[in-house]
C-alpha cells in the first residue's frame, strides 16, 4: 500500500516528504514494573526533615538569573510569587525578539543587573539587552564567528546550552571549542580561548559553570570518537589551569591518592585503560558536554560523562572506564575524589551527563548531603555527595535494558535479553539512547519538596554494525530506530518526590519534553513543548493553568527574575531542533527512521506541528 | 579532465578500529582548477563540473559534462559498491540511509552542489564549508564515483519505490542517464518557459 502512495506523490508537484507512520508503542508489559527494580539502602523517612538546597549552594534570591542552574544546587527555583496559580491565566507576551537562528536554541536567558543576555545555537550570536527601557532594546551584539565546518562535526543539531554572568563577564563556548568572557558593558571580548579541535570532531554546546574565580567547561564528540575531557580557566585571563581526561592512564584522568571511589569495580590502576581494548581508550568518548555542578559546601565539582564509543559496544568489550558516570574533583587541581559508573560497558548510547540537583535531605532518619541525578538509563539516583554512595535508584521512566541496581556492589543489573548485538536487530529497548531523561535540565521547588523532570516515554529498535575510525566523521556503528514507549505519548513532567521515592503527579505530553522547567515560589511549574506551547502547571497538582503558543517549538530553559520594576518576568527561547528536533531544523527526510541517529523514526510527525525558528519570548501578568 | 587527475592513494579501504591517521594518507600532487577562476565566459567549458546553473549572461545552461562519469550510469554494479562503502567510510554516520542527521539529506531533489552524479563526485573529491570533509586523494577515484553513484540513486524514484521500511536506500536502482540531463535544476512538470531560451540539458 505504501509504495503506491508514494509513487503518487511522486508525480505530483514537489511536496514534503511523506513522513512514515509512527511505530507502534512498546507494549506495557514488556517494560518492568518501577517498584520491582527500584532499591534503596533504607525505607524513607519523611518525617527527620524538611528537604532543600543549603544556604551555601542555593544563596538568597536576588530575582536575577545569573547562571542557567539559577544557583550551585542546581534548583532553578524562582522565590518570586507575584504570578499565582490564581492569576497565572492573566499572564501575557510583554516582547519577544528574533535570534536571527533557526536552529535549535537550547539556551537560559541570563539577567544580571538589568540586562539579558542571550547566546545561541551557531553561529553563537550573543545578544544583551536593556530591561530598564520600553521593548528592551539591544545595548551590543556579538558575533563569534565560529568556522562554519563546526557544524560538519556537531552530532545532534548545533546548540548552545548557555553562558553565565561573574564579575563583569558574560562567559560561554562556541561550537567550534572556543571559551569567551565578553565584558557585560561593551559586548567586547576580554579573553578567548581555543579548547577544541573540529578536525577530530570536538566541539563545545554546554554550558559553563563559573565559581570562586574559574571556568568550568568540557567538549563534545561522544559520536565522533573524541576522547572526553573538562577543563579550568582562570575567569579573568582564559589560561588553562587544569584538564582532565576522562579515559586513558590515572595521570591523564587526574586520579591520585585523593582518590577514593566507594565500589570495588572503581578500584585499581589505569583502569582508563586497563578497561579498553588495546587503544581504544585514546577514541573511546566519555564526553563532559552537559552539566557540571560547583558545591559550595564541599568545595567540590561534580560532572557526568558520556557515553563510551563508538555506540557498536561489541567493539570495545570492558567497562570502559570513566565514561556513563560521575566524578567528584577537586576544583583547584582537578584531582579525582571519586567515581561512580552509571551504566558500565554502555551499549544504549546512556550518557550521564544530566544534571545534579545538590539537597539536604532526610534519609535512613537523618539529614543527608546528596545529589539527585536523573540518568539517562532510566533511574534517579540519590547519592552521598561526599562519598560516592548511592543510596537509592529508581526507575522514573520505561526501563527493561537493566532490572534495578545492586545498592551493595553499585552494580547496574543487565537484562540481557536486551543486550546489542552484532547484525542482529534487538527490539523494544527501553529506555532509549537518548534516555528516559536527556540534558534538559529539573527543578526543585522547597515549597512543595519534589523535582519537576522534564523527560521522555521513548524506546528503540538497534542492530550494532562494525564500524572504522576516521578522525573528524562518526564514529557509532548502530542502525536505531526510536519509538514511542508504553502508552504511546511521547514526552512527561514528572513531579517527584526524592524522599518517598515516588511521583506526586505526572503531565503527559504528545511530544519529549525537551525544555527544562522553572518552578517558583507561587507554586507555578513553567516548560516548554516540542509543537511550541509554553505552559504552566500547578506545582501541587500538576493541574494545566495557562499556554501560550509561540512561533516554534521550545527545547530550552526558561527563567524566572524580577525585572527593573519589582515586578516578575517569566522568559524562554522558542526554536525547535537539537537531537530531538532535527526533523524540523535541520535538512531532514522523514521517510528516513533512522536518520538523526534514530531519533527520526518517532519524531515524523513534528513537521506536521511546528516549524523551525528561534525566539525571545518575556511574559508578566497586566501592570 | 584534468583535475582529480589519478590521486588514488588510499589503497585498502576497511580501516582499523584504532586510531588511523587519514591525513597520512593524502598524498601530494592534487593540483586542483582553482587557478583557473575568474575566466571568461567563452572559456568556462575547462572549468570542470559547475556547481550551478546560474552563469551570468549565457541565455543558456553553462553546466559542463564530466566524460568520466558516463561509465557510472546503469551500473547496478557501482550503485551496489556505492553503498557498501558509504557505510564504510562513515558517509551514513552524516547522512544516515539518506535522510540527513549531521549533515543533510540525499533522497529528495534538493541539492545544496548541484545533485547530477558528477556534481556529488565533485562534491565528494573537493569539500563543501559547511562540514563536508574533502575525501580526494583519501578514497580512490573510482571508489568515490561508485559512492556518488548510490547517493545519486537514492531519490531516483525506482529507488524510492523499492523503499519498504524506514530505512531506505537499502535496494538502490541504477542511475539512468536521462535522470541527469538536465541543468543542475529541473523546472517541475508542465512549467511554460516564456523567455524564450533553452534552459535544459547540459551542453
Amino acid at each position: 500500500m505504501r509504495p503506491l502512495l508514494l509513487l503518487t506523490l511522486l508525480g505530483a508537484a514537489p511536496l514534503p516528504a511523506l513522513a512514515q507512520a509512527l511505530p507502534d508503542p512498546v507494549p506495557m508489559d514488556e517494560v518492568f514494573n518501577n517498584q520491582g527494580i527500584g532499591h534503596a539502602l533504607a525505607e524513607p523517612t519523611p518525617d527527620a526533615g524538611r528537604t532543600a538546597p543549603s544556604a551555601a549552594n542555593a544563596p538568597q534570591d536576588d530575582g536575577q538569573w545569573t547562571m542557567p542552574s539559577k544557583n550551585y544546587a542546581s534548583t532553578r527555583f524562582s522565590s518570586l510569587q507575584e504570578i499565582t496559580p490564581e492569576n497565572v491565566r492573566q499572564l501575557q507576551p510583554l516582547l519577544s525578539f528574533s535570534l536571527n537562528v533557526n536552529k535549535g536554541q537550547e539556551a537560559a536567558p541570563i539577567v544580571a543587573d538589568n540586562t539579558m543576555y542571550v547566546v545561541t545555537a551557531w553561529p553563537n550570536y550573543v545578544y544583551a539587552l536593556d530591561l530598564t527601557k520600553e521593548g528592551a532594546p539591544l545595548k551590543w551584539r556579538f558575533d563569534p564567528a565560529p568556522l562554519p565546518a563546526s557544524k560538519g562535526v556537531a552530532c545532534c543539531d548545533v546548540v548552545n546550552r548557555g553562558g553565565s554572568v561573574d564579575d563583569g563577564k558574560y562567559i560561554f563556548n562556541t561550537l567550534d571549542g572556543q571559551t569567551i568572557a565578553l565584558d557585560v558593558k561593551t559586548g567586547k571580548p576580554i579573553w578567548r580561548t581555543r579548547l577544541g579541535n573540529i578536525n577530530i570532531g570536538e566541539t563545545m554546546t554546554m554550558a559553563p559553570t563559573v565559581a570562586k574565580g574559574r571556568v568550568y567547561v568540557g567538549n563534545s564528540g561522544g559520536e565522533l570518537g573524541v576522547r572526553g575531557w573538562i577543563a579550568a580557566l582562570d575567569e579573568n585571563s582564559g589560561k588553562l589551569l587544569w584538564r582532565a581526561w576522562n579515559t586513558g592512564p590515572d595521570q591523564d584522568v587526574m586520579i591520585g591518592p585523593e582518590f577514593k571511589p566507594i565500589y570495588p569495580s572503581d578500584q585499581g590502576k589505569d583502569l582508563g585503560v586497563k578497561s579498553w581494548p588495546p587503544e581504544a581508550w585514546k577514541i573511546g568518548g566519555g564526553n563532559v558536554w552537559g552539566w557540571i555542578t560547583y558545591d559550595a559546601e564541599f568545595n567540590t565539582i561534580y560532572h557526568g560523562t558520556g557515553n563510551p564509543g563508538p555506540w557498536n559496544a561489541t567493539q570495545r568489550p570492558g567497562d570502559n572506564k570513566w565514561t556513563a558516570g560521575i566524578f567528584a574533583r577537586d576544583p583547584a587541581s582537578g584531582a579525582a575524589r571519586w567515581f561512580y559508573q552509571y551504566s558500565p560497558h554502555d551499549q544504549h548510547d546512556y550518557d550521564g551527563i544530566n544534571e545534579q540537583i545538590l539537597l539536604d535531605m532526610p534519609f535512613n532518619g537523618k539529614m543527608t548531603k546528596v545529589l539527585v541525578h536523573f540518568d539517562r538509563n532510566g533511574y534517579l539516583y540519590v547519592i552521598e555527595r561526599q562519598t560516592g554512595r548511592v543510596l537509592s535508584a529508581d526507575p522514573f521512566g520505561p526501563v527493561n535494558s537493566s532490572r534495578g541496581v545492586d545498592l551493595k556492589t553499585g552494580e547496574l543489573i543487565l537484562n540481557p535479553d536486551k543486550a546489542t548485538k552484532l547484525g542482529t536487530e534487538v527490539r523494544n529497548i527501553c529506555p532509549t539512547a537518548s534516555g528516559a531523561k536527556d540534558w534538559e535540565p529539573s527543578s526543585f521547588s522547597p515549597a512543595t519538596g519534589l523535582i519537576y523532570i522534564p523527560h521522555a516515554n521513548l524506546c528503540m529498535d538497534w542492530v550494532d554494525q562494525q564500524v572504522s575510525y576516521i578522525a573528524g566523521t562518526p564514529y557509532v556503528g548502530a542502525l536505531v530506530h526510536f519509538k514511542p514507549g508504553p502508552g504511546g505519548r511521547r514526552g512527561e513532567l514528572t513531579a517527584w518526590d526524592p524522599v518517598k521515592r515516588q511521583a506526586a503527579w505526572t503531565a503527559w505530553e504528545n511530544f519529549p519534553v525537551w525544555s527544562g522547567t522553572v518552578v517558583t515560589a507561587g507554586n507555578l511549574v513553567f516548560y516548554g513543548t516540542m509543537d511550541g506551547w509554553f505552559k504552566a502547571v500547578d506545582a501541587r497538582t500538576g493541574a494545566p493553568l495557562w499556554k501560550y503558543k509561540v512561533d516554534s517549538g521550545i527545547i530550552s530553559q526558561p527563567i524566572s527574575y524580577r525585572g527593573p520594576d519589582g515586578h516578575q518576568y517569566i522568559a524562554v527561547l522558542s526554536g525547535v531542533g537539537g537531537w530531538s528536533g532535527a526533523v524540523v531544523s535541520g535538512p531532514i527526510d522523514p521517510r528516513d527512521g533512522s536518520a538523526a541517529l534514530g531519533f527520526v523514526a518517532t519524531m515524523s510527525d513534528l513537521p506536521k506541528y511546528t516549524t523551525a525558528g528561534g525566539t525571545l519570548y518575556v511574559f508578566c501578568l497586566p501592570h | 579532465m584534468y583535475f582529480v587527475s589519478r590521486i588514488e592513494a588510499a589503497g585498502g579501504v576497511v580501516l582499523g578500529p584504532v586510531l588511523l591517521g587519514l591525513a597520512a594518507l593524502l598524498t601530494a600532487g592534487c593540483e586542483r582548477g582553482s587557478a583557473q577562476a575568474g575566466l571568461p565566459v567563452s572559456q568556462l567549458s575547462s572549468r570542470g563540473v559547475i556547481d550551478s546553473a546560474l552563469v551570468p549572461g549565457l541565455t543558456r545552461s553553462g553546466v559542463t559534462n564530466d566524460p568520466r562519469a558516463a561509465q557510472y550510469y546503469n551500473n547496478a554494479d557501482a550503485v551496489g559498491t556505492g553503498k557498501r562503502l558509504y557505510q564504510q567510510f562513515n558517509c551514513n554516520g552524516c547522512h544516515s540511509n539518506g535522510g540527513g542527521g549531521m549533515a543533510p539529506n540525499l533522497m529528495d531533489n534538493q541539492w545544496i552542489y548541484g545533485g547530477r552524479l558528477e556534481q556529488i563526485h565533485q562534491t565528494l573529491v573537493e569539500e563543501r564549508p559547511n562540514g563536508m570533509p574533502a575525501w580526494g586523494g583519501k578514497i580512490p577515484d573510482e571508489q568515490l564515483w561508485q559512492i556518488a553513484a548510490y547517493v545519486r540513486s537514492m531519490s531516483l524514484p525506482a529507488t524510492l519505490a523499492a523503499d519498504h521500511s524506514d530505512t531506505p536506500s537499502q535496494t538502490p536502482a541504477p542511475v539512468p542517464p536521462s535522470a541527469d540531463q538536465h541543468a543542475g535544476w529541473t523546472p517541475p512538470p508542465d512549467t511554460t518557459n516564456d523567455y524564450g531560451s533553452v534552459i535544459t540539458g547540459p551542453q
